[in-house]
């Protein structure tokens, strides 16, 4: 027998008390794993969503930043146009490497869902957009027949939810014209995945949009300093020039607020988690003051009852960090959902991201601080005089 | 041979704004092997005496030797740390308590004093040897919680000889057990006695198991009244 079986049987004595404290240094590292790993999920995720549109820049009408980085990234409502004629002299500009215009359009439409949605459009140029987007893959058919053809490309997640395939009949909501669907996208894990296609020149002409654009996708030459054109790009009238990093630090901005408040959260579980324990492992030495006695009458000098007492808070500290970082595993879809469900943007793919460095880190944070918490019991613990100890019934 | 003297021993409690003497210039001298009864009324100071006897309590006063050792001199103490050592070498202790852990075997609880001591030579067989001599060898599995009183103060005393101590105090080791229970653990003190040469300091209200000690030193106020 050693001091680690000691301290293990000491803690069976009680074992719900034991139970409970390990629960609720699990909850805390649970909340900590998830937010960490949220932390860190979230920001790939927004970079993966920011690259998957394939452009550096992006040109809209004058309107809120905010709005605008919204419009990109998930379609919107209000939407501002700027007119078609601007596309020829943007393209035609020297640092530009590659151009696209495209038109959002959104439709509520009353068959979606139970209470009914909207849906958001992109008309977008077959012989531009592809090039922008290399990694978009056909699950089946391919891009439009025609600039102007009746037809729609479907993301991998609107195929899914309106139980599409290459062929069938699409009624656009709002125009009550039937398209045909011909191409459903691979999955992409971003935001492209839940929209539907058209042909730009279809779009303008099935929701009378004619000569107006909503954006325009620009990436540049290898060699053009993008700040430098964006200033060239705010003398045009009218127009809101938004660069990618200001969409992620619009978003990121949206959902600070959001993530200070969790984080908060967070600390206060995890300070009540360390106080758990170091009321667990006090009440513990108090309940065995004459035991601890006896040990010291046997020979156990104050640093064997100082780590016999410390050996229990780790015991305690590590298993429920262990058990909080496998419950951030198995529930880490359902953290998912709940988060998701408070913020104002959540991109696309996973949001919570538990990588071996981060269960590291999380576990060692937590057991390292429950083990300073189980410092105060253990000195307590050490300085217990044997006679004292003996004494306070056996007099 | 002495292995415990102790010259003029006294212990002055403060208990509010009054000192009260719980042992007045006691002397004594213990031989190796001896078995010494300490009885007195509640209160008399017996416990204080072999407290301060078995080095786990100073005296205010006088001089303790232990094999050898100066414990006590003239007002300076050993370190707690020395102290510890020798009562790991020298001394085992039984209480009227019997202080098992619940959640250890009746072997684990043996074998306890082990753990602190890098070199115990306490070891399954001793604990075998000693169970085997203190008729709770088929209890070596068992949970205190399945024993009776009797074999639960065997236990604690087993886990007092586990170091091979020189000297057992026990402290009124049978305060808690009946009359069967108390003529069994008085006969098994005196085969350890004769056995292992141990020598042995208990004190008791029983003056039956008194009487089978060598000397019977009877504490009153403080002072041995022999």
């Amino acid at each position: 027998m050693n001091l680690l079986t000691l301290a293990f049987k000491n803690l069976e004595r009680r074992k719900l008390r034991t139970a409970f404290t390990i629960v609720g240094i699990a909850l805390s590292s649970w909340v900590l794993v998830t937010l960490l790993g949220f932390n860190q999920g979230y920001k790939n995720a927004l970079n993966r969503d920011i690259e998957g549109m394939g452009f550096q820049i992006v040109l809209t009408a004058k309107g809120c930043p905010y709005e605008a980085a919204t419009l990109m990234l998930k379609g919107g409502t209000g939407l501002r146009y700027m007119p078609e004629s601007l596309y020829p002299e943007i393209q035609n500009a020297p640092e530009v490497a590659q151009t696209t215009p495209m038109i959002m359009h959104a439709e509520f439409d009353p068959y979606k869902g139970e209470n009914g949605g909207t849906t958001v459009f992109l008309g977008i140029d077959a012989a531009t957009y592809p090039a922008m987007k290399p990694y978009f893959k056909f699950l089946s058919g391919g891009w439009f027949s025609a600039p102007n053809a009746r037809e729609i490309v479907m993301g991998y997640e609107a195929a899914e939810l309106e139980q599409r395939e290459v062929g069938d009949a699409y009624l656009l909501p709002g125009s009550e014209q039937e398209f045909t669907v011909a191409g459903i996208l691979q999955r992409t894990g971003t935001q492209d995945d839940g929209m539907i296609f058209l042909p730009l020149q279809t779009l303008q002409e099935t929701f009378n949009k004619k000569g107006v654009l909503t954006m325009i996708g620009i990436r540049l030459k290898n060699d053009v300093n993008t700040a430098d054109f964006e200033g060239q790009l705010y003398k045009i009238p009218d127009v809101q020039v938004v660069s990618m990093a200001q969409v992620r630090n619009t978003i990121v901005s949206l959902v600070t607020s959001a993530k200070i408040i969790v984080m908060s959260v967070a600390a206060i579980a995890f300070l009540i988690a360390v106080f758990g324990v170091l009321n667990t492992v006090l009440m513990s030495v108090f309940e065995r003051y004459q035991e601890i006695g006896i040990l010291k009458s046997m020979g156990a000098l104050p640093k064997h009852i100082f780590m016999l007492i410390w050996t229990e808070t780790v015991l305690l500290c590590a298993s429920g960090s262990l058990a909080g970082i496998a419950f951030s595993y198995l529930f880490a879809s359902v953290s998912e959902r709940l988060i998701r469900a408070f913020l104002p943007f959540a991109p696309h793919g996973n949001l919570i991201e538990l990588t071996p460095n981060l269960l590291i880190f999380s576990f060692l944070a937590i057991t390292l601080t429950g083990i300073f918490g189980g410092l105060l019991p253990a000195i307590k613990a050490a300085k217990i005089r044997p006679l004292e100890a003996i004494r306070s019934e056996n007099t | 041979m002495t292995l415990i003297s102790a010259e003029h021993l006294s212990k002055i409690y403060r208990r509010g704004n009054e000192d009260v003497k719980a042992l007045n210039d006691v002397s004594l001298q213990i031989e190796r092997g001896e078995t010494v009864a300490v009885v007195g009324p509640s209160g008399s100071g017996k416990t204080t005496f072999v407290n301060i006897l078995g080095c786990l309590d100073n005296p205010t006063a006088g001089t303790l030797t232990v094999d050898g050792t100066a414990i006590f001199k003239d007002g300076n103490t050993l370190s707690e740390k020395k102290l510890t050592l020798i009562r790991r070498k020298l001394f085992g202790y039984v209480f009227q308590k019997f202080f098992l852990i619940p959640t250890l075997t009746v072997r684990e609880n043996i074998l306890l004093p082990s753990v602190f001591d890098a070199d115990f030579a306490a070891d399954d067989k001793r604990a075998a040897e000693l169970a085997e001599m203190l008729g709770v060898a088929h209890r070596l599995n068992h949970l205190p919680a399945e024993l009776s009183g009797g074999e639960m103060q065997r236990v604690a005393i087993a886990r007092a000889l586990i170091g091979k101590p020189q000297v057992l105090v026990a402290d009124e080791p049978t305060g808690n057990l009946d009359s069967k229970r108390t003529e069994e653990i008085k006969e098994l003190l005196l085969n350890l006695n004769k056995q292992e040469r141990l020598t042995i300091i208990v004190v008791t209200h029983n003056l039956e198991f008194a009487k089978t000690a060598d000397r019977i030193l009877t504490i009153s106020d403080g002072r041995i009244a022999e």
